[in-house]
């Protein structure tokens, strides 16, 4: 196993039911990327209740709260515990080659020999950014969510917040509130309210099925994969997030930011059709729960159906900004992450770097991946979507393990 | 069940897809137009050849454009002016687009009408406030469609049309150009 968060920790509680003799190798401690690549700020975007993993739940007071990283950490670190996992923390894996019989794997600690491997190093392990922020002049600040712990870091001044997602929408809300001056650059996002007919918005991800969507039954799987996390807030008042919040607490919208030019950053001016884009999909999903919830016969337990004014189009949205003027202290790209993948010395990734792989059962015979994005589930990469994937992705490894002894 | 037919061969169009992701090199078009002054304002514009899928291609007949500025512009109208060419252009892509994406979903549709208006304060090109810019302040397209289709399905289209389209990223993503004296 390399990786000790939830992933590795939940394969390893499989393995451990399977009495596979196994070892779960940490770069730094368990629960790593919750304890030093989170913001200050940052809480689940799953309520507590959802927050579950094989044999181990949220027991707490607060079902419908949403944990802080330090509750966080302390739910993995306790599941890691009753679980007893052979965790090795402090060991960095940095290389994984194929032998005859199975893996060489060399880490920080030495070498290792083993028959298969999973990998369950996360999704996120490196911030994109796009190529123009090379063109971005000196005097401004650059920062991605990894270099981010809150806004008292930041110069004063103009904060120029690239990315619509979760991240996107939390650091520009809470970048605003410390009283800077925010833009946000928008480009396609999926917008989701936190409540919906008095119900988290999760719940009926969760109970309608469209978490348990199978990565063999999603129309376009390189799509899905690709999606953006929804622009979703975990807050003790469970409120919405969206842009329309976001305008009225005076964050000013700009497209996607599609190029630097003399040092002025240029954006689509295509900003509506991304904002009907994503009014039409939230509109279609809450047409499936209510669907669902009238096929089940659920609708008198939940409040009548709703629904949300279109995201409001500004009068007129800039399409250029120049960097050079002093507007603009501080850019923080909140353009995605993608999964570190460098120290897998097979060809098992394709040109763009991405894993190949069918549902974390890698081209390579006894090589496993857990964690990423709609792995096997659309619910993969959320922590109470970790359960079916490992103990299916576990299954396929207990066989081969079979097959070739 | 009955078939939808809009007139677009939407397999050729998958098929492509996945043909040229395994071969991006093929998938290097060039588009090309020669044009030639003819007097005043007026000029026309001929299209025929362009390069794709590796080697050179052909339409199936040469066409040409004329293009000048009409007579409030001081000059004789013999064609339209050439950011009009622009609105023809964004039309005709979402349109095919409202179209191809209309079959790929199984929609039938009956007629697809859309107007275009381009806003332009003049005072750029004719230098008089440098504020101004030279082209389009904004532009506006509204779309009537009348399909086997819900309003939100509608929309949908229209919202994807816009999300493939190539002159829609053209005019509304800045693009390099390069003008050169040969």
């Amino acid at each position: 196993m390399i990786g000790a968060g939830h992933a590795g920790l939940a394969a390893s509680h499989f393995l451990r039911d399977r009495s596979v003799d196994h070892v779960v190798l940490e770069r730094g401690e368990v629960a790593n990327s919750w304890r030093h690549e989170r913001w200050d700020s940052l809480r689940l975007l799953t309520p507590n209740w959802q927050s579950r993993l094989p044999g181990h739940r949220y027991e707490g007071p607060d079902p419908d709260g949403y944990m802080t990283m330090g509750e966080v950490i302390e739910f993995i670190e306790r599941f890691a515990t009753v679980s007893r996992a052979p965790v090795r923390t402090g060991t960095n894996v940095t290389s994984v080659r194929r032998t005859d019989d199975g893996y060489h794997v060399t880490t920080s600690h030495g070498e290792i020999r083993c028959r298969a491997v999973v990998i369950a190093s996360g999704a996120c392990n490196r911030p994109t950014v796009p190529q123009f922020a090379d063109a971005v002049p000196a005097s401004v600040v650059q920062l991605t969510p990894f270099d981010y712990a809150g806004p008292t870091h930041l110069p004063d001044g103009g904060v120029l917040v690239v990315g619509a997602s979760a991240t996107g929408v939390q650091l520009a809300a809470e970048l605003k509130r410390s009283g800077r001056p925010v833009i946000l650059s928008v480009g396609e996002h999926v917008r989701l309210p936190r409540l919906y007919r008095g119900r988290d918005v999760l719940w009926w991800m969760d109970a309608s099925g469209v978490w348990d969507q199978r990565h063999d039954e999603v129309d376009d799987l390189a799509r899905a994969r690709r999606l953006p996390s929804p622009q979703l807030v975990g807050t003790p008042e469970r409120r919405t997030l969206d842009l329309n919040t976001l305008a009225a607490m005076g964050v000013e919208l700009v497209g996607r930011w599609a190029a630097v030019r003399d040092g002025r950053a240029l954006f689509s001016g295509g900003l509506r059709n991304v904002f009907s884009l994503a009014d039409l999909k939230m509109r279609r999903l809450l047409d499936t729960f209510d669907e669902w919830a009238r096929a089940h016969g659920c609708d008198a337990e939940v409040d009548p159906p709703e629904r949300f004014a279109p995201t409001h189009v500004p009068e007129s949205a800039r399409w250029q900004i120049d960097l050079r003027s002093g507007e603009i202290r501080t850019i923080v790209w909140a353009t995605g992450f993608r999964p570190d993948f460098r120290w897998l010395d097979m060809p098992v990734v394709d040109e763009k770097g991405r894993l190949l792989h069918e549902g974390g059962v890698v081209g390579s015979p006894g090589l496993y991946a857990l964690g990423l994005p709609v792995l096997r589930r659309r619910k993969s990469t959320f922590i109470h979507g970790i359960e079916d994937d490992a103990r299916e992705v576990i299954d396929h490894l207990t066989r081969h393990l079979a097959v070739r002894r | 069940m009955t078939t939808i037919d809009n007139g677009v061969n939407v397999q050729a169009l998958l098929d492509a897809r996945e043909v040229l992701k395994g071969a991006p090199e093929a998938a290097q078009f060039t588009w090309r137009a020669s044009s030639r002054w003819q007097n005043g304002v007026h000029s026309t514009t001929t299209i025929q050849n362009f390069f794709g899928l590796g080697q050179e291609q052909s339409h199936k007949s040469e066409t040409v454009f004329t293009a000048d500025h009409p007579e409030v512009f001081a000059a004789e109208d013999n064609g339209i002016t050439p950011i009009e060419y622009l609105l023809v252009g964004l039309a005709s892509c979402l349109t095919a687009g409202v179209a191809s994406v209309a079959q790929n979903r199984g929609i039938q549709l009956r007629s697809v009408e859309s107007t275009v208006e381009g806003n332009h304060d003049i005072r750029g090109i004719l230098g008089a406030d440098s504020d101004v810019r030279n082209g389009f302040n904004d532009i506006k397209v509204t779309f009537t469609i009348d399909a086997d289709a819900s309003q939100q399905d509608i929309e949908a289209l229209v919202a994807q049309s816009q999300k493939r389209s190539a002159v829609f990223d053209a005019l509304t993503n800045p693009t390099n150009v390069t003008v050169e004296v040969a």
